[in-house]
């Protein structure tokens, strides 16, 4: 049986499966029950300075886009950070820690942008025994309005200037938290390593507003008529999260700097494929509020089943392995040629394929053949695109078929060339590096 | 239990009061609004869709659900009702199951279609109960058209014929108008009135005059609506019963299922109408179908459908034949009625000889078995009744015991349009009444306006 112990940073957990820092890890009470349902760790909710608590809305915190039957797909938020007294959070997080040893339980923080400030707060959740600190420099909404969270998270210069204040003050392993609210990920991850960080996690939630009451013409979530954006997470968020991960694991600046997994993560399949692409484990929220903390045990029990099935011992064997094979568009081999091919046995004769090709694409789908409803691949128009197998609803009828090594391409005419070649050797681009004579 | 559930004969009474109403309520219950949601996400929305190609009014079905998907559902009522304005009845009677449902995509891939009639039925319900009409006149043009009949073919042509401008007076000999939606489809089917409900809905266009108790035939020839009206469109449906020809049809107890329909359907008390306590269908359509259901609904004890030939060649559909079995009735295959068997004047039993194919030809096999019944109905096939129209000048060409139309609804006559179960080339069913009636009043709005 694979062995799904994790080491990140030096925080051990019995799985790689924590809850990210958020309603789910505000208390004592809920964490304590996460805990019993088997989730290998947790991200305390951020705790802020010392002093009045902060205030939340009383209105809705949360909106939500839905898939089919109301299925929710992604969750936005207004909801700030703890607004419990600090000292009541920090009395229950040494306890919490002294009853679970086992489990991992670092704590968030945000504190305004002043060394003083985080050099109060770090020996306070040192003396609780906590494992380890995460830097929240992502909340997109209302602490960033008083210079904190993503306001710090999309400034470089200010992410390395507080991961340093402190690493120089505590002796738990820092990781610094990112927004995804920015041109390019690398920078503010860069700034975390020059900073000292021991580990970046990514991504916080991405500014945005779910949807718009046409009666009120009020954004959602509405308070008393009027919204603000909030932050958006679940599985819609994953495709962003898994490239931003990507960046950073193979960016050469950042490579090696481990990486905590967050957006989207619902399913086993979806920690291994943040892990493959190079995070050291996973953080979950929105599935866990979707459906409660018992999908942790789909979520180890799935991840075991897979390792056992592909061999993988130890989460190490799997960790990073797809980050090689992320790359630049220039690197792609343009002498790989793919023809869609559709089983007319698993053929559900929708003609979607036929439609998306035919109105937006390459009209390489017939409708009709001798008569009859039939859709079948025009090899000669194929560019090989994809489109229909992306909108096809029956899974493995259309497949993109790789054209051998010597075989003709019917669209270009030519033959399919056995090496490998790519847009920076291509004729076509004036920039082209021509290969010494 | 109710004192009569084992009387002898032919009697009413044989359940409980509420019973009645449990037995006779929806057949299938109406969408929610989360219902249809779910369900209208099931639909691919496929290219040159299977299922519109399938509807004989041509409906455009994945425009349609995806109106209710998206929350338009009177955006949706509005696509159905522009192709079958008719269309909650056919939600409610179409045997989806042969046409649109059966073409689905999902039955190919799952054999679980995408339930369009129920969706179809949440739209248009949807939008006759916010009293929403679509639809206005067009200016008048002066043209007054006859239509004969105001079953679906009929109400079809007058709300299309009313939509261009065009004044129209409908001739029906029965007192309510609404045809076989109110006289023939199973009670279950269409509860609460919804023939007649939809039947104001039409015509609450304008512009249409029912005349109601005007048999053509018996009060008018065909030759006073020549001339007195710009046009005529003949919707007279089959008033035609085919005979049993079976030794002793004419036994008190032996009767046309379509009558025993009709009266049901028209029954205020369903518990003082009486049924027969072992009662025999002869047929295998879906008028046999309704006639053995609801006889069991009221209480008969046993009924039996008899059909001369095999399951596979009933007209019924499978789904209708399971819906049966599902409440009680059992489908008996190759036999046929030889005899009556009758006391007293009255029916107490029939006789059926086994039949068989042979080389390609139906025959008896000379063996016989005999079922006790107190009630025989005979639904064996309608026919249309020429008779009427006789006296009309020039005869009107018929083909195959139906009038001949050509693809727009012209018969022989000039000005004489003609569609629904009357005329040959139609399926019998509502939906391709409410195409043929639609159609040719647009080929008669062509020809009075040009």
């Amino acid at each position: 049986m694979a062995d799904i112990r994790n080491n990140f940073v030096g925080i051990k957990s019995p799985n790689p499966f924590w809850l990210a820092s958020a309603p789910p890890t505000d208390k004592e009470y809920n964490v304590v029950r996460a805990f019993k349902a088997g989730w290998g760790g947790v991200v305390w909710k951020t705790l802020g300075e010392e002093g009045p608590p902060i205030v939340n809305v009383n209105g809705p915190r949360y909106g939500a886009i839905w898939g089919a039957d109301r299925r929710l797909l992604g969750l936005n938020n207004i909801e700030l950070i703890t607004d419990r007294e600090l000292q009541t959070n920090l009395r229950e997080i040494k306890q919490v820690k002294r009853d679970w040893p086992d489990r991992a339980l670092v704590v968030s923080l945000m504190v305004p942008c002043e060394e003083n400030a985080w050099k109060a707060i770090l020996p306070l959740v040192e003396e609780t025994g906590a494992d380890g600190i995460e830097l929240n420099f992502g909340c997109p909404h209302g602490m960033s309005e008083r210079g904190m969270g993503s306001a710090v998270g999309q400034v470089p210069e200010y992410i390395e200037m507080v991961t340093r204040w402190c690493k120089q003050n505590t002796r738990m392993p820092v990781i610094v938290k990112l927004t995804p609210n920015i041109t390019d990920i690398r920078y503010p991850a860069r700034a975390a390593k020059h900073g000292g960080a021991d580990a970046v996690s990514l991504i916080n939630t991405v500014s945005s507003i779910t949807s718009v009451d046409l009666d009120t013409f009020s954004p959602e979530p509405s308070i008393d008529g009027k919204g603000s954006h909030g932050g958006y997470c679940g599985p819609a968020v994953k495709p962003i999260a898994l490239n931003m991960v990507a960046e950073i694991a193979r960016d050469p600046e950042t490579a090696g700097l481990p990486i905590s997994g967050i957006g989207g993560v619902t399913t086993w399949r979806d920690a291994a494929e943040f892990m493959a692409l190079g995070a050291g484990n996973v953080q979950v929220c929105t599935a866990a509020m979707t459906y409660g903390f018992k999908i942790v045990q789909e979520m180890i029990e799935g991840l075991k089943n897979w390792m056992d099935e592909k061999g993988h011992a130890r989460l190490e064997d799997f960790i990073g392995r797809a980050t090689p094979n992320v790359t630049d568009w220039q690197y792609l081999n343009l002498n790989y040629v793919t023809k869609a091919h559709i089983d007319q046995d698993l053929c559900i004769k929708c003609g979607r394929c036929h439609i998306a090709c035919e109105d937006t694409s390459h009209q390489a789908i017939t409708a009709m053949v001798d008569g009859a409803r039939h859709f079948e691949v025009i090899e000669e128009e194929c560019v090989g695109c994809n489109l229909c197998v992306n909108v096809c609803p029956v899974e493995g009828c259309i497949t993109m078929q790789p054209l051998a090594a010597g075989a003709l391409d019917k669209r270009t005419g030519k033959i399919v060339e056995p090496v490998y070649a790519n847009w920076t050797t291509h004729p076509n681009n004036p920039a082209a590096k021509i290969a010494a004579e | 239990m109710a004192d009569g559930r084992y009387a002898a004969g032919i009697a009413a009474g044989r359940l409980d009061s509420a019973q009645y109403a449990e037995n006779f309520s929806d057949l299938h219950p109406p969408f929610d609004q989360h219902e249809a949601l779910v369900e209208a996400d099931r639909c691919y929305f496929c290219y040159d869709a299977p299922c519109m190609q399938a509807c004989p009014t041509s409906i455009d079905i994945p425009l349609f659900i995806r109106q209710i998907a998206t929350g338009n559902p009177l955006g949706s009522a509005k696509t159905i009702f522009d192709q079958n304005i008719l269309g909650g009845m056919c939600a409610r009677v179409c045997p989806t199951e042969t046409l649109c449902e059966e073409a689905c995509v999902r039955e190919a891939a799952e054999g679980k279609p995408v339930q369009i009639g129920r969706l179809q039925r949440y739209a248009t319900d949807t939008a006759m109960a916010r009293g929403r009409q679509f639809y206005e006149r067009a200016a008048p043009t002066g043209k007054r058209i006859a239509v004969v009949g105001a079953g679906p073919a009929g109400l079809a042509c007058s709300h299309r014929l009313s939509m261009h401008g065009h004044e129209v007076t409908i001739f029906e000999a029965k007192p309510k108008a609404g045809g076989l939606n109110e006289y023939g489809i199973a009670a279950y089917k269409t509860p609460d009135g919804f023939a007649q409900a939809e039947v104001d809905y039409i015509l609450s266009i304008g512009g249409i005059t029912i005349e109601n108790g005007k048999a053509l035939g018996r009060d008018f020839a065909l030759a006073d609506l020549t001339a007195n009206y710009d046009a005529v469109f003949l919707g007279a449906g089959l008033a035609g019963v085919n005979a049993l020809r079976a030794q002793g049809e004419d036994a008190a107890g032996v009767e046309n299922a379509v009558d025993f329909i009709a009266t049901l359907r028209q029954a205020d008390d369903l518990s003082k109408l009486p049924v027969g306590r072992n009662v025999i269908v002869i047929g295998g359509g879906m008028t046999a179908i309704d006639a053995a259901i609801q006889s069991k609904l009221l209480g008969a004890e046993q009924v039996t459908i008899c059909y001369r030939r095999g399951r596979e060649h009933m007209n019924a559909s499978e789904y209708e034949q399971e819906l049966a079995a599902a409440n009680g009735v059992v489908i008996r295959h190759w036999l046929q009625p030889r005899r009556v068997i009758v006391e007293n004047g009255k029916a107490v039993g029939l006789e059926l000889e086994y039949t068989a194919l042979r080389d390609g030809r139906l025959v008896g096999t000379g063996e016989a078995v005999t079922l006790e019944a107190d009630q025989i109905f005979k639904a064996i096939g309608q026919s249309f009744d020429p008779v009427p129209l006789n006296g009309s000048g020039n005869a009107i060409e018929m083909e195959a015991g139906r009038i001949r139309v050509d693809a727009e609804g012209r018969t022989s006559l000039p000005k004489v349009w003609a569609g629904g179960d009357c005329v040959l080339g139609g399926d019998d069913l509502t939906v391709s009444a409410v195409a043929q009636g639609r159609d040719a009043a647009e080929s008669i709005h062509r020809t009075l306006v040009g």
